[in-house]
């Protein structure tokens, strides 16, 4: 890696430098050994060209300039969907004064320096947003001193333009690539004053991703496509009941299929919890696979057949439900405004489990090798905890560990949790030899993690003014960070459940309001997916302020407006919304709209759904959508990402969830783990706000007000309330 | 195993393979040709789309035998990024793809729909698109690129270059 290529940092103010002298360096530094993502191939021809002459120099860790004018701009998020890929560079790119067409992209593999580059929690760009244009300033700044050394001129009097330093007075220049060696002698200037919104060249535009063409003829590397000379292919059986054991293995039929190499007794490790395995190696995939299915295998299951069923998990939510939750937050007097009330209104909303169901299944690459070092090619949502987790499982020092993440097939959340790569480092510590897991869809469907399935206990109260006197939301169900990672304070909220419905996040001027949550455990392993609890507890949360308005005999979108009266940026959301999908548009006989909101992630993002009856069911007409996620990078792909949460908002409340059954997944493959497809996608437009707030997330925020604001608009067009989800779209009355 | 001679994109390929292997893994794993992709293995989702003789197949369900001495043509024989098809033109001006997985597929699918319908409708489009599973949920820009890769070619089938 480059900062272990040369660590002459020739004093203690210059240790930020990093000086990656010769060829040996511009190899190292680059992660990938096969043909990847572009990156590697244009500085591996830079070096074809002038061998001996090229030195690049990472000014920043960000920022890697080399001598003969290449810019590489580093990408510490690696990019499942979200243009990450294109979001870090256009950060730095914007102070740094580089047009995105004159800079080579990287990914960055897990060290340090970089800081977290975890894909999740729709992040990137909120964190990113003063580091990394601070980083693109501060090499700018470096060039310019550069420059007005090398010239013997007033600082002030040159300027940083498409990876130039020109010279007012006299209009001379020289690129970044001439002024680099002597930049990268001097100290990192900091607190860079940043350009104001109105200044911006690069960000806020929508300018095309730079990965695209390699996406349309097939030339974009995935982790399914990584290969490694010498590298055996597995495919791993595991026990029906997740949790259950080997009792014995019979290969011999397994052994006969030609290709097989081996048959070993695998784990797949868990946060918590190592489970059983048979892995199948081979000399490809199909072999492994076809050794797979001939191999017998008797299993211990335990009691999960009886105990592990998802019948049995909800009728624990619903006791629980009974019982008095700690609170997020806690205003005036739910039970008592209730007990007044005019009106009483309680409702139980559930939410399945869910897989994540990426079109990429999980697959790694892992060689451990003879000398204590590991190498990792895998799709993963960060290279950081890769070699966090690998190294501690393989009691390595994290300095022998090196991790090359290639684009992710779509992740959603699934591919941050890294069973799969750890199943690969035992297989090829067995192996002494490279290999590859895939897992099949089957895998993928039956062996989770999962969005955990939780119920949204609703009560509520009406006065005989028409007025929404009381709210109270308790979500119930599985803790991640009880599960995952064994630290659910007891006693209190689990820290994570309450984004999108704590009163922070969304707040109605109800007097009397309780946000709370109760955990109950299950064995069905479970993880974030997309937008996380906001996914299941935004369907109740916002279902139930429709039936409160209802109930109020007030307007869902101008009840919410009083309500919201005064949160700006709430109200200015709801406002575009009302025009932007002619909320108040009579509309012809049988058809309905509906209306959600919620800010997770940083961003307030609602929708509009108009649907229509259709035989017995609805079929969804229209979709209108706006976002406020402040000050923004890409608004093409704040669009691309939110048609995507609707896509997958639709899916999630419509398509059959994950069930458990005599300890089994009930489901499959996409022909029982159905979702949405081309002939039942609806008409989606989205509206950006425009202003000067700080940046919110853009990769879920669209997702939570989905399944309520498509189930109040089955209601207003069927007088049907929806309180369980999944249901069938043509099979409502 | 059998000796098997496939030609994919113009080219023959040579090898000795189980013939009940899908045609997708001698595509990816034999002949190197990873743009086409696995995504579920029983032609539910389309990722593994490719042309035989002509028509829209899916490979992963496809014995490799049974591909021996037809025309395979896989998304590099498409059209590359100096060279691109008018489909994968309107792709890249649509911005379709997100993670891109399932996006071989789909303008696989493309690709022999507007070569029998050169104008499609919303309905040919939906008719000819269903079988192509997006998880990124693209489905609209996929349209939009469909009926602008119509509008754009010229002539009679799109030859597209």
């Amino acid at each position: 890696m480059a900062s272990q290529v040369n660590k002459r940092a020739e004093n203690a103010t210059r240790r930020d430098f990093m000086k990656i002298a010769g060829l040996s360096g511009v190899g190292l530094m680059l992660g990938f050994t096969t043909k990847a993502n572009g990156a590697v191939a244009s500085v591996v021809n830079i070096s074809e060209q002038a061998p001996a002459a090229v030195l690049s120099f990472e000014l920043l860790p960000f920022v890697v300039i080399d001598n003969a004018g290449g810019i590489t701009l580093i990408n510490h998020r690696p990019d499942m969907g979200q243009a990450t890929w294109q979001a870090v560079p256009m950060m730095i790119a914007e102070e740094l004064e580089v047009s995105l067409d004159q800079i080579k992209i990287q990914q960055s593999d897990g060290l340090r320096k970089y800081g977290g580059q975890l894909s999740g929690g729709s992040s990137t760009v909120r964190t990113g947003w003063g580091r990394l244009r601070q980083a693109g300033a501060a090499a700018r700044e470096m060039f310019v001193q550069a420059a007005a050394t090398r010239w013997n001129a007033n600082k002030a009097d040159c300027y940083a333009k498409e990876g130039k330093i020109y010279h007012k007075p006299t209009g001379k220049s020289l690129t970044y690539g001439e002024l680099v060696e002597d930049a990268s002698k001097l100290v990192v200037p900091k607190d860079i004053p940043l350009k104001a919104k109105k200044d911006f060249k690069v960000l806020g535009k929508s300018l095309p991703r730079p990965e695209v063409p390699s996406k349309v003829t097939g030339q974009a590397q995935f982790g399914m496509d990584v290969e490694v000379p010498g590298m055996l292919f597995a495919s791993i059986e595991r026990c029906p009941a997740i949790h259950g054991k080997v009792v014995s293995i019979d290969d011999t039929n397994a052994k006969k299929v030609a290709g097989v190499k081996m048959v070993v007794k695998a784990e797949r490790p868990l946060p918590y919890k190592t489970l059983e395995s048979v892995a199948v190696l081979a000399d490809n995939y199909w072999a492994a696979l076809q050794g797979r299915k001939a191999l017998k295998i008797q299993w211990d299951n335990g009691n999960y057949p009886a105990e592990m069923t998802t019948d049995k998990y909800f009728a624990q939510l619903r006791e629980a439900a009974k019982k008095e939750a700690p609170s997020y937050s806690n205003i005036g007097n739910v039970s008592e405004a209730i007990g007044k009330a005019a009106k009483k209104l309680e409702a139980q909303y559930e939410t399945p489990f869910l897989a994540h169901a990426p079109m990429e299944p999980e697959v790694a690459v892992a060689h451990v090798k003879e000398d204590g070092t590991c190498e990792i090619w895998a799709p993963v949502q960060g290279p950081d905890g890769a070699i966090e987790q690998v190294s501690q499982y393989l009691g390595i020092a994290p300095e022998k560990m090196k991790v090359n993440v290639p684009f992710l097939g779509g992740a959603f959340g699934r591919k941050a949790y890294l069973d799969f790569v750890l199943e690969a480092v035992n297989l090829s510590k067995q192996a002494k030899a490279p290999v590859k897991v895939v897992w099949t869809r089957e895998d993928d469907i039956q062996q989770g993690p999962y969005r955990p399935g939780m119920l949204s206990a609703m009560r509520g109260g009406v006065d005989a003014n028409g007025n929404i006197v009381a709210f109270e939301h308790t979500l119930i169900g599985e803790s991640i960070s009880g599960q995952v990672f064994k630290s659910f304070p007891e006693g209190k909220p689990d820290p994570w459940a309450g984004e999108g419905i704590s009163h922070e996040e969304s707040p109605y001027a109800f007097p009397n309001a309780k946000v709370g949550f109760t955990r109950v455990t299950t064995d069905i392993p479970i993880v974030w997916w997309r937008s996380v609890y906001a996914s299941n507890s935004g369907f109740g949360h916002e279902s139930f302020v429709d039936e409160l308005a209802h109930a109020a005999g007030k307007d869902p979108l101008a009840v919410r407006m009083e309500l919201m009266k005064d949160q700006p940026r709430f109200l200015n959301v709801l406002k575009t919304l009302g025009e932007k999908s002619n909320w108040n548009q009579k509309l012809p006989a049988g058809m309905g709209k509906g209306i959600a909101i919620t800010k997770s992630f940083g961003s307030i993002c609602g929708h509009v759904v108009y649907v229509k009856k259709e035989g017995t069911g609805v079929k969804i007409d229209r979709v209108v959508s706006v976002i406020d996620c402040g000050m923004y990078v890409n608004p093409d792909n704040i669009r691309a990402q939110t048609e995507g949460n609707i896509v997958m908002g639709i899916s999630a409340a419509t398509k059959p969830g994950i069930t458990f059954a005599d300890g089994k997944v009930q489901q499959s493959n996409f022909h029982q783990y159905r979702v949405l497809r081309m002939n039942e996608m609806p008409k989606v437009e989205i509206h950006i706000i425009e202003n000067e707030e700080a940046p919110g997330g853009v990769g879920e925020p669209g997702l939570p007000p989905v399944a309520a604001a498509l189930c109040n608009a089955i209601f207003s067009a069927t007088g049907q309330r929806i309180r369980k989800l999944p249901f069938d779209l043509s099979k409502l009355s | 195993m059998a000796a098997i001679t496939l030609t994919i994109n113009g080219k023959s390929h040579e090898m000795d393979v189980d013939p009940r292997m899908p045609l997708l893994w001698a595509i990816r794993d034999v002949a190197g040709l990873k743009g086409t992709k696995f995504g579920c293995g029983i032609s539910q989702c389309g990722a593994c789309t490719v042309h035989i003789d002509g028509k829209p197949s899916r490979s992963c369900s496809y014995p490799v035998q049974a591909a021996a001495g037809k025309k395979i043509t896989t998304i590099e024989g498409i059209g590359s990024e100096d060279n691109l098809h008018a489909v994968q033109k309107a792709w890249i001006e649509e911005q379709v793809p997100q993670c891109g997985y399932c996006q071989s597929g789909q303008i696989m699918s493309a690709v022999a729909l507007l070569e029998s319908k050169p104008k499609p409708t919303d309905e040919d489009i939906d008719n000819a698109m269903s079988g192509n599973i997006c998880r990124c949920g693209t489905y609209q820009r996929v349209r939009k690129a469909i009926h602008s890769a119509a509008a754009n070619k010229k002539g009679n089938g799109i030859t597209g270059k």
